[in-house]
């Protein structure tokens, strides 16, 4: 018998979930909170995870006939397929587009963060900005041309790249605009997908941008890397020589396979810890430099204004952030008993080192659990359990990273930033739960 | 134990070649970097010249060309309005001109004229991107002809301006001092 309890997901209808309502977890003992609001010790399940559910064994006279057996046991599966499509059951967890309707290939598209588990965010539902839609580019007419302050200005072909030693690497890519509905002066309501899923997660395995540069031999004079991809747009951004021999990478697979056309196939520049648009998708040239270009994406846009006037630019590091994915906004608990409290951080500084949970509005705090590996730059994954008691609160994440870096409240950093600065917003984040078990956005 | 000689071994360096590494590096470079293939192949001058679309803030980049702002008043009716507005207003596509407030309001106006720093980026950015669903269909002259347009709808230049690859670099943007580099080099 079932006796977990699973967070229903309620997007549409939720009728159509209300008769899928499952036990609570029981623990044999009853735990004491280790904070307000019904916190309990992060290492509760792991303690008791072995206790739970019970095993009936069938006996061996009873006739086949006489099993109560499901439809799909009764008749041949389908057949092998040659790549697996989710089931159709799963159609709810999408990606959400928002694009310009004179330009459609100018849009976003957010991963539903709040359907999802674990740290890897599949491919197909990785965020999408595009500025000009997706190229369809042929790899064997497909060439990096690395060139400028270099001695050795080279073409290097695809077939060729793929020769090259390589890495693999967890990393995060989150768009520099990710979350700006925090800016604004009332919460927005939507799904925790569709506020904050403008950042995925993947392995990303590639050629190290330090061994072609070498090869390229860059000149003294070479502090900047003008990195322009080949869709319609011919996306470009300035990037200090740096970044680029120290962890970028020329990234060619995406989770195990080819990156996905929307995310740079054949070749994307990987920026570990920076701003998605730094993250050149379909990389076509670098332009080795003593100058930022000044483009229209590092000045016009993905800058920051400030109260005083003056703009943040080459903001490229993306501060550490955390955000409760389970339970959120379109979820809804169904009444009282324990729950697990589940959600994501990550920081572009390095590790995660520290998530605290509140669930009395930020009143007390407790540590929750992280699951291992905790990567740098990459999704982690945290946990802690709740017993919710069936009254009113509000529950928040704050993480800490390993340099240290608390994620702002969202007063200091409008008082930090201002209204208007659009890009770069990563305060904590708050959901407001209600007597009938709903979720919703608060600030 | 065996090694097979086709695999390459990490040995420690001798002496000289760090200290040789340490005086010949003049860009930081990644410890670890690993030696590749080498299988660029060299790319020429021409190729280089009509692959690079890179214009810099200095007029670097810049192709030969003129176009005014009364030309480009007609090229920006025709391409540009349908997504920002007549008069740069706005609509689709992003304002680009016709402020109303300031940077320091609480409903500030990020137009070409109040925001952006540097000139040469409509350049850079209208060749490279606009208008999008031809881009790369406009001439040079019809892009110093918008590029002059846009700046005159700002108040930036007069209407009887001309730019040009020497005149464009040199116009002075009102939010040139604007912005303050923060993960860069000063």
């Amino acid at each position: 018998m079932l006796t977990c309890k699973e967070w229903l997901v309620c997007p549409l209808s939720e009728e159509k979930y209300m008769n899928q309502t499952s036990l609570p977890f029981e623990f044999h003992e009853n735990p004491e909170p280790v904070a307000g609001g019904g916190l309990l010790d992060r290492r509760l399940f792991l303690r008791q995870g072995l206790a739970l559910g019970s095993l009936t064994f069938i006996s061996q006279g009873v006739l086949a006939s006489e099993f109560d057996r499901p439809a799909w046991v009764l008749k041949p599966g389908h057949p092998f397929t040659n790549y697996g499509q989710p089931s159709p059951n799963e159609k709810e967890a999408i990606r959400w587009i928002s694009s310009n309707p004179a330009v459609p290939g100018n849009g976003i598209s957010w991963t539903p963060l709040h359907m999802l588990a674990g740290t890897v965010t599949p491919s197909g539902l990785h965020f999408e900005r595009h500025h000009n839609g997706v190229p369809q580019i042929d790899p064997n007419q497909h060439r990096l041309l690395i060139h400028g302050l270099v001695n050795n200005p080279i073409f290097l072909e695809m077939d060729k790249l793929v020769r090259y030693p390589m890495v693999s690497r967890f990393r995060f890519i989150e768009c520099g605009g990710n979350s700006n509905v925090g800016w604004h002066d009332e919460p927005t309501q939507a799904t925790a997908g569709n506020l904050h899923g403008l950042v995925s997660c993947s392995e990303w395995t590639g050629v190290p941008l330090s061994i072609v540069l070498e090869e390229a031999a860059l000149q003294p004079s070479a502090r900047w890397l003008i990195a322009e991809g080949a869709d319609a747009a011919a996306m470009n951004v300035s990037i200090p020589i740096e970044k680029a021999l120290d962890d970028a990478i020329l990234a060619i697979y995406q989770n195990g396979e080819r990156i996905r056309p929307e995310n740079g196939y054949p070749l994307r520049l990987l920026l570990p810890g920076w701003e998605g648009v730094t993250n050149v998708k379909w990389l076509r040239r670098l332009e080795a430099a003593d100058q930022p270009a000044m483009t229209r994406n590092e000045t016009a846009k993905y800058t920051e204004l400030q109260p005083d006037g003056s703009a943040r630019q080459f903001t490229f590091i993306m501060e550490a952030k955390s955000l409760i994915t389970h339970p959120s906004p379109g979820h809804r608990l169904q009444g009282p008993g324990l729950y697990q409290i589940s959600g994501l951080a990550w920081s572009g500084r390095g590790k995660i080192k520290k998530v605290e949970i509140s669930a009395d509005g930020g009143k007390s705090w407790a540590e929750a659990e992280l699951q291992e590996p905790v990567l740098s730059k990459s999704f982690t994954r945290f946990r802690i359990p709740w017993r919710w008691d069936g009254g009113k609160t509000v529950m928040k994440s704050r993480a800490v990273d390993e340099s240290g870096y608390i994620q702002p409240e969202r007063e200091k950093l409008i008082l930090e930033r201002g209204r208007n600065g659009y890009f770069h917003y990563n305060a904590q984040v708050a959901w407001g739960v209600d007597t009938e078990g709903r979720l919703n956005h608060v600030f | 134990m065996n090694q097979s000689p086709n695999i390459v071994v990490r040995k420690p360096l001798p002496k000289i070649t760090w200290i040789l590494a340490l005086i010949c590096a003049t860009v930081p470079s990644s410890a670890a970097a690993a030696e590749g293939p080498r299988l660029g192949k060299p790319a020429s001058r021409q190729e280089i010249a009509a692959w690079n679309q890179t214009v810099f803030p200095d007029g670097k980049g810049l192709p030969p060309g003129h176009g005014s702002a009364v030309e480009g008043k007609a090229v920006y009716e025709r391409h540009c309005a349908y997504c920002h507005g007549n008069n740069g207003l706005g609509g689709s596509g992003e304002e680009l001109a016709g402020a109303k407030h300031r940077l320091i309001d609480s409903n500030p106006d990020k137009t070409i004229g109040t925001y952006w720093p540097t000139a040469t980026t409509l350049f850079d950015f209208v060749r490279r991107s606009m208008p999008p669903d031809a881009p790369g269909s406009l001439s040079n002259d019809q892009i110093y002809a918008v590029c002059a347009y846009l700046l005159h709808l700002n108040g930036i230049i007069p209407e009887s301006s001309t730019l040009n690859a020497v005149d464009l670099p040199k116009v002075k943007m009102p939010n040139r001092e604007g912005f303050i580099r923060v993960d860069a080099p000063k």
